[in-house]
């Protein structure tokens, strides 16, 4: 659906993401991980558009990224990033109504799209708030909601990729967010998140890549690359690798 | 509650207030025009009625004195509000305003520069002043708005803190130039120039008039066409890029959009601060800052604004005139401050 193919990116002399070969599925979730600065957000930038490839190609539905339409992209692609800067008083329901600008579905399916996607961030309470006076996980949650309203319910060629989406929230809404992205996963979509928590990458991702140094070490299913060597080697963290007693994916602890 | 369902009522209000400012600034003056007077007089000057008793001296007034006054404190509020909304919108800002980054006294220094220039090689046409004063101004605020965007600039990011103080830099700078300007300038062109300075719509004149009003038309109708864009840049670049729109092409337009207003309106009335940052704050309280609504409502409300200040400058000490710009500033500067010092970190 979405791919890199033997992509390079350079900053200056340094290579910051070198000959990444990475693909995303229909109705697949692909998790990122790697150490901070191994390039994970660069791949997803590059992914994303924000950035040009100096070798290789991005490719979405089999045409270059940067050959689509900007609205016509839109409507399949949609980008979640780390944080947000949006310093006006806009109510919740408007800045998620922001993901139905690339569309033409009329005031009426977008109030109702914009509803359901607050309700899959678990942020429908906060309707009618005022942007600048939440929190900051509740500001990721609304502007997740955005991105899911943005692609409202999800079908296959669609594609999400998120950065970091649970940084920020409490560990409740860290699994509520994640089963959002897993139902927009099963209605065919593609997702590319970028995670920190091993653990979480283990019991919601389909597929793993883990980056170190601007390459891809190791990807497969989370049983293939949450192994203590790997791990070992990219982090440079001593874990144990057990079952989680009743879902039977990997659980990592630390040493 | 809906925007939708309360914006009916402002717009009508802000009509009304509109309507009633211009009513004013046609009606009062040394001569006091009742409204009927006023009423005639514009049907006879339309050519849709004929002269009848007491409406020719109306007329006469309305049409050499008050009418093309009003149609530039109109025009002028109009686009002052309007590059604000755009400059806000641009920089991602609620704070930023055309004066503070630099764009009006880099459109005064251009002004400048052909007056006491236009001096120095024996004057200019008066039938050419106009349009080479507005083509001036023009290119000096498209000059300093791009220049003040360029500093701002880094790592493909814009940061609007180095982009506010690289404003204060040039507008320091663009005063320094003007001062010489001043300095080897004649009476005649020391005089315009220190009008520039302080803004006034005084001496309105249709030759000064239709080069902003020509901008003001095309402002008015252009710039609404990007409310939705506006919308999506005020969550961020790249975040507006993913939702379909063409950012770099989005930027230079209202770049030059805001140096195609204030060029126009600091040629026709001087520096006029701080409407085209307390109109949109103003509205935005009122309507929030969905662009779809804001963009008109403060076309109407910085129009009405400008009005009702020349209305102030004129009567305060009548028979003498303050410069509007004085009155702006002395509403606006304090009106900044608060804004500033309520503003959440």
């Amino acid at each position: 659906m979405l791919s890199i193919r033997g992509g390079s990116v350079r900053r200056g002399a340094s290579v910051v993401l070198a000959d990444v070969n990475v693909a995303l599925d229909a109705g697949e979730v692909l998790g990122v991980l790697g150490p901070n600065g191994a390039g994970k957000s660069t791949l997803l930038a590059t992914l994303s558009g924000e950035l040009y490839v100096s070798s290789g190609k991005v490719l979405l539905h089999q045409k270059p990224l940067h050959d689509w339409s900007g609205p016509e992209r839109a409507r399949c692609l949609a980008v979640l990033p780390q944080s947000s800067s949006l310093s006006f008083g806009f109510r919740v329901d408007e800045v998620v109504g922001l993901g139905r600008l690339p569309h033409e579905s009329g005031l009426e399916v977008d109030r109702a799209i914009v509803s359901a996607a607050l309700g899959a961030a678990d942020a429908q309470h906060l309707a009618q708030r005022s942007y600048l006076s939440l929190s900051g996980g509740e500001q990721q949650r609304v502007h997740l909601a955005r991105v899911l309203a943005q692609l409202w319910p999800g079908r296959t060629g669609q594609v999400l990729l998120l950065d970091e989406p649970t940084a920020m929230l409490d560990p409740l809404h860290q699994h509520s967010i994640l089963h959002a992205i897993r139902q927009f996963a099963r209605l065919g979509g593609a997702v590319l998140v970028i995670l920190h928590d091993l653990n979480l990458a283990a019991r919601y991702c389909d597929r793993l890549v883990l980056l170190a140094d601007g390459r891809v070490h190791l990807s497969g299913t989370p049983e293939q690359v949450l192994q203590s060597e790997p791990l070992k080697s990219v982090f440079g963290l001593d874990v144990l690798i057990q079952r989680h007693p009743e879902r039977d994916h990997p659980l990592v602890i630390a040493r | 509650m809906s925007p939708v369902l309360s914006a009916r009522p402002l717009f009508i209000s802000l009509g009304l207030v509109w309507l009633i400012a211009f009513w004013l600034s046609l009606s009062l003056g040394p001569v006091t025009l009742p409204l009927g007077d006023t009423l005639k007089a514009l049907l006879l000057l339309f050519g849709l009625s004929i002269a009848g008793e007491g409406a020719d001296q109306a007329a006469l007034i309305l049409e050499q004195i008050r009418l093309p006054r009003a149609l530039l404190g109109l025009s002028v509020g109009t686009v002052l509000a309007l590059s604000g909304v755009a400059m806000q919108g641009l920089f991602r800002n609620p704070l930023a305003d055309p004066g503070l980054v630099g764009v009006s006294s880099g459109a005064a220094l251009g002004a400048a520069a052909t007056i006491v220039g236009g001096e120095l090689v024996g004057g200019i046409s008066p039938l050419l002043e106009p349009y080479l004063l507005s083509i001036s101004a023009f290119l000096g605020g498209l000059g300093v708005t791009w220049l003040v965007y360029r500093l701002g600039r880094r790592d493909g990011r814009t940061h609007v803190a180095t982009m506010l103080l690289a404003g204060i830099a040039l507008t320091a700078l663009a005063g320094a130039v003007i001062g010489l300007f001043t300095y080897v300038a004649d009476d005649k062109a020391l005089r315009t120039l220190t009008f520039w300075n302080l803004g006034s719509l005084n001496g309105a004149s249709y030759a000064r008039l239709w080069p902003l009003l020509l901008v003001t038309v095309a402002v008015t109708l252009w710039l609404p066409r990007r409310a939705r864009a506006l919308n999506a840049l005020l969550l961020g670049e790249s975040e507006a890029r993913h939702l379909g729109f063409d950012v770099e092409r989005l930027k230079r337009e209202l770049v030059f959009c805001t140096a195609l207003s204030v060029g126009a309106a600091v040629a026709a009335a001087g520096m006029i601060g701080f409407v085209g940052l307390v109109v949109p704050h103003l509205v935005r309280l009122m309507i929030g800052p969905d662009h779809r609504l804001l963009l008109p409502a403060s076309a109407l409300a910085g129009g009405s604004l400008l009005l009702l200040a020349d209305l102030l400058a004129r009567l305060l000490l009548a028979p003498a005139e303050l410069p509007i710009g004085i009155v702006t500033a002395l509403l606006g500067a304090p009106f900044f401050l608060y804004l500033l010092l309520r503003q959440p970190q």
